[in-house]
């Protein structure tokens, strides 16, 4: 708890204002940024606190929280031997985000992973198309308005006689 | 059932489809981005590869850019075993949601149990009994020697080496006996659960574990006297798909990969889980970052896997194997009989299920892959509020592409057999 304490201290004294809040859970901290500075408080993270890998990045939908999304950045140091997390929230109406690949070269499929299922925007991303679901998929499952139970079927070659005999499996 | 009334060839429906109806998964302008401008002249060959293709392991698809023989760009294309474990495991309570990890890395599903568990256990603030937290440490490195086996024989089979393929099936077995003895099933285990392990181990696993114990260091021989210095092998392997330390740090590659570049990062080591803190054992590095460093990382995990399996079971204490806490794991079998509140609690945890508190967690675990992570938001419900894997195949894949730069066609098979993924951790 101590070193998770003084790792928010330091954390905090050397990115000022570009912090909203800091956040301990379970010995693990979160650092709350804008979005417009999400991209300084990372370059910082890893050229001078050597944060040097992206261990995860991915989305969580707090609806029906506003601002909704919030985009997760895992960084881990192996010199440090230390995990932080930065999280960026973003509104539903305005859900776009600096792309983090300049920093952290591997953010590439992750931000395209989070583009696909949950249809933020990464400005700035170079290669920006689905990477999970087919091209001509419609919606962003992992959206909270997207029910848990139901899945239309994406394609079938005998829908006709999916329908003729079976008809609870479109209810 | 109907039968179906035979189709004539002039009458398939087949025959109506236009070549323009036909729709492309990647648009001309996405495409210009990925490949080099020579491509477009038809100056060199763009040519699919997969995904129905025996060496991409699964349903990999590459878009490889060759000029003659050699790579120029590789392009992988993944998602084909997306299953949407991620989305189903929001509308399941925490308890149920474990079965769905086995099926994300199917070669080693021990090592995910423990990884959701673990991010259950860190978000409720579950204490594990010591007993269970040994007996998960040998069913860890079990499961990394059944991960690296079937690597090792596939790989192999890969380079054109198949015998080596049938003897690693054959100890492959021995293990996949441990998981049936212990689970009931010989793949999809679900046998950590959050709080301790399901039940404790039969009477026959001591004796299932010395078998390996005893049989496995002359086996590992085997390996290295079919593979270490055979030319044919180091011919295919050596200086193939170099990648920089650095380079495997900025791409978040983990595991044998990451170690094969020279990285010393172990999450056994880094940031002991489950008691690993009180074994005895290495993290074997390689220098190069190229295929057959990476072989060497894992062949050299035998025998320090067989060590600490070794050192748990002398030292594996008695005692219960899941939490007393009746409010995570469920009473034992037989005081439901008499127990009006046992009664209870077994009622509401396989109805309802416990509640987690509102937060968010992040647990890792060293599989025979890399990192394995899961991410884990709670909503004060008793059903996650979003779940997420860190698939460390998902991380190793992706430098495909500038680990393939200039190599031959025929090392792109040596080089994704190298990586070890499995597309069911890459999609999801």
């Amino acid at each position: 708890m101590t070193e998770q304490n003084e790792l928010s201290q330091v954390l905090v004294a050397a990115l000022g204002d570009a912090v909203i809040e800091v956040t301990g859970f379970r010995g693990e901290v979160t650092l709350i940024v804008p979005r417009e500075r999400v991209l300084e408080v990372l370059s910082h993270l890893r050229d001078v606190q050597q944060f040097d890998m992206l261990a995860d990045e991915t989305c969580v939908d707090y609806y029906p929280r506003e601002p909704r999304f919030g985009i997760l950045y895992q960084l881990y140091s192996i010199k440090r031997n230390l995990r932080v997390r930065v999280k960026v929230m973003l509104s539903e109406y305005d859900a776009s985000v600096p792309s983090a690949v300049s920093i952290y070269r591997n953010a590439n499929w992750l931000e395209r992973e989070v583009y696909d299922l949950f249809g933020i925007n990464f400005e700035g991303h170079p290669d920006q198309r689905r990477i999970l679901l087919p091209p001509d998929w419609e919606g962003h499952p992992l959206r909270k308005e997207v029910p848990v139970t139901v899945e239309e079927n994406a394609f079938s070659f005998n829908r006709e006689r999916i329908d003729a005999e079976k008809p609870y499996a479109t209810e | 059932m109907v039968a179906e009334p035979p189709i004539r060839i002039e009458d398939s429906p087949l025959n109506t489809v236009k070549t323009e109806d036909v729709q492309l998964d990647i648009t001309f302008d996405q495409l210009k981005k990925l490949v080099s401008p020579r491509a477009l002249t038809g100056e060199t060959m763009l040519l699919n590869m997969g995904p129905q293709h025996p060496s991409t392991h699964g349903v990999l698809r590459l878009l490889l850019e060759l000029d003659g023989e050699t790579v120029l760009n590789c392009i992988p294309d993944i998602g084909y075993l997306h299953t949407g474990i991620e989305k189903t495991a929001e509308g399941k309570t925490y308890l149920k949601a474990i079965p769905l990890t086995d099926r994300t890395d199917y070669l080693a599903p021990m090592s995910n149990n423990l990884a959701y568990c673990g991010a259950v256990e860190k978000l409720v603030g579950i204490d594990v009994p010591i007993r269970a937290q040994y007996l998960r440490v040998i069913l860890m490195e079990l499961t990394r020697m059944n991960s690296h086996l079937v690597w090792l024989g596939t790989h192999a089979l890969d380079i054109g080496a198949m015998s080596v393929f049938l003897y690693c099936m054959r100890e492959r077995e021995m293990i996949l006996d441990i998981y049936e003895a212990v689970s009931g099933a010989r793949m999809m285990s679900s046998y950590i659960r959050p709080g301790g392990l399901w039940r404790d181990v039969p009477n026959q696993f001591g004796a299932l574990v010395q078998r390996i114990l005893d049989v496995f260091p002359g086996r590992v021989l085997e390996y290295e006297k079919l593979l270490k210095e055979n030319p044919m092998w180091k011919d295919r392997t050596v200086g193939v798909g170099k990648i920089s330390a650095e380079d495997a740090i900025a791409w978040g590659m983990t595991g044998p990969c990451l170690r094969g570049s020279g990285v010393n990062y172990d999450v056994r080591k880094a940031q002991p889980y489950s008691s690993y803190e009180h074994f005895d054992f290495t993290v074997p590095l390689g220098s190069n970052g190229d295929v057959y460093d990476r072989y060497r990382c894992r062949l050299e995990e035998f025998p320090q896997s067989l060590k600490i399996i070794k050192q748990a079971m002398d030292k594996l204490p008695g005692g219960p194997v899941i939490t007393d806490d009746r409010k995570v794991a469920p009473p034992p079998k037989h005081e439901i009989a008499y127990s009006m509140e046992s009664l209870i609690h077994h009622f509401k945890l396989w109805t309802e299920g416990f509640r987690a508190p509102e937060g968010e967690v992040y647990f890792a675990v060293e599989s025979g892959k890399g990192e394995y992570g899961v991410l884990l938001s709670g909503d004060g419900s008793p059903k996650p509020r979003r779940v997420h894997f860190r698939a460390p195949s998902f991380h190793n894949l992706q430098p495909l592409g500038p680990m393939s730069q200039g190599a031959l066609l025929a090392d792109i098979v040596a080089i994704i057999g190298s990586v070890d993924i499995v597309l069911g951790d890459v999609d999801r």
